[in-house]
């Protein structure tokens, strides 16, 4: 694993979906990332395209800022459901 | 495919155009990397960029009753509403960026008064009632549209529009419960709720656009299926959903032609004032030039923040290489 690079891989199932993380894998470089992508998720037809993206090129969220950027406590307005939707109205 | 004899084209092209048909009629949806014609990317950019700017302009109107919101709460609501409208605004200016347009010059093109957007939001809003209306009527007939264009040919286009769909849902309902409760209260608040549904009922029509017969892009725009329904087609149906609606909240529609087609099973408006609708595309509709001034005054106030957070990168930088 010396000198090897640490990649996100990123399959799209179907046609018109979006990519989803399925994992991670190390290779040597990005060709050498595609292929080995393609040999570990990608052997049963799982989707239409791949994406792979150097973990260290990934900026995420720290751990405990979940609730300070997450945190939806009070905003229930957001939703459709707190509108009650008066009796015999439809396709609101 | 018209063919046209002053520009031939060549077979390469031809082929590529066939098979791209193909997909089209197969229901394949076209992502960035694929091949795509010349037009269809152009239309794309065109119709996106005008979707992505109306929902910018968009903000204007409800801005405007921001402060003056009868409660702490429906200003909260409010404020939710146009954060979401500024946020579909930027899911339409990224999809133009797979397209590979600059979204710099697009948002110039709007500023500089070069670019088209919706119709609706070059009109005033009076009223407190307006932002019910305009949640109702307004996001209404725009959702039918959205709707339809969850299944549009272009794949991040589509991917957005089932976002925007979603988010969009809430928007119908806060303004229709804004004048169920208008509806419900004093005589005065009930006459309000129909005055500012007479001012938006055509306006609301005509957004979705020419008639079929009238309508320049729509051909194009429908064998490529990024249009996946017709302009009278969507009226009908927003119509056919919202004259219900209008009935419980016992208020009238200003249309003496309105009427229900029982063979048809679907309400039919009377005539649309279409020369009102080309006024208002043209820029001369009641706030083209306010909306757009107050477009580039807040664009003009706002370019010390990207400045200084432009300042701040450069001298992080600078500090690390130290």
């Amino acid at each position: 694993m010396k000198n090897s690079i640490l990649y996100e891989v990123f399959v799209r199932a179907a046609s018109s979906s979006s990519h989803h993380h399925v994992g991670s894998l190390r290779a040597a470089n990005d060709e050498e990332a595609l292929l080995n992508a393609r040999d570990l998720y990608a052997r049963r037809n799982e989707g239409v395209s791949l994406w792979i993206v150097r973990s260290g090129n990934v900026i995420t969220s720290a751990p405990n800022e979940q609730t300070s950027l997450f945190e939806t406590e009070g905003k229930a307005y957001r939703y459709p459901a707190f509108y009650p939707v008066p009796k015999g109205v439809k396709n609101l | 495919m018209t063919n046209n004899i002053a520009t031939p084209v060549t077979s390469e092209t031809h082929t590529n155009d066939l098979a791209f048909l193909a997909r089209i009629d197969n229901d394949e949806k076209i992502e960035a990397c694929d091949w795509m014609p010349p037009d269809y990317r152009k239309m794309l950019i065109r119709q996106v960029s005008q979707h992505a700017h109306s929902e910018i302009i968009g903000m204007q109107p409800e801005r405007n009753w921001l402060t003056r919101a009868p409660s702490l709460q429906r200003k909260s609501i409010l404020l939710a509403k146009i954060q979401d409208e500024a946020g579909h605004g930027l899911y339409l200016y990224s999809v133009t960026e797979t397209l590979g347009a600059d979204r710099k010059s697009l948002v110039d093109a709007l500023l500089d008064g070069r670019a088209k957007y919706s119709s609706i939001f070059n009109y005033p809003a009076l009223t407190w009632a307006d932002m019910g209306a305009i949640g109702w009527l307004v996001d209404g007939a725009a959702i039918v549209n959205q709707v339809s264009l969850c299944k549009t040919s272009y794949a991040p286009y589509a991917r957005a529009m089932i976002r925007i769909c979603k988010e969009e849902s809430f928007h119908q309902r806060q303004g229709f419960d804004i004048l169920w409760t208008l509806v419900h209260g004093s005589d005065a608040q009930k006459a309000m709720a129909q005055d500012a549904v007479n001012r938006w009922w055509w306006p609301a029509l005509m957004m979705l656009g020419p008639h079929d017969s009238n309508s320049q892009h729509s051909e194009k725009s429908m064998r490529w299926k990024i249009k996946r329904i017709s302009n009278d087609e969507t009226r009908r149906r927003f119509l056919t959903q919202t004259v219900p609606q209008l009935e419980a909240l016992g208020l009238t529609a200003p249309d003496p032609d309105l009427n229900y087609d029982e063979e048809a099973q679907c309400y039919r408006h009377g005539d649309i004032d279409w020369d009102e609708f080309q006024r208002v595309i043209a820029g001369n509709g009641p706030c083209n030039k306010q909306r757009l001034q107050t477009a580039r005054t807040a664009r003009d106030n706002q370019s010390w923040v990207l400045e200084a957070s432009a300042a701040y990168t450069q001298n992080q930088s600078k500090q690390t290489m130290h």
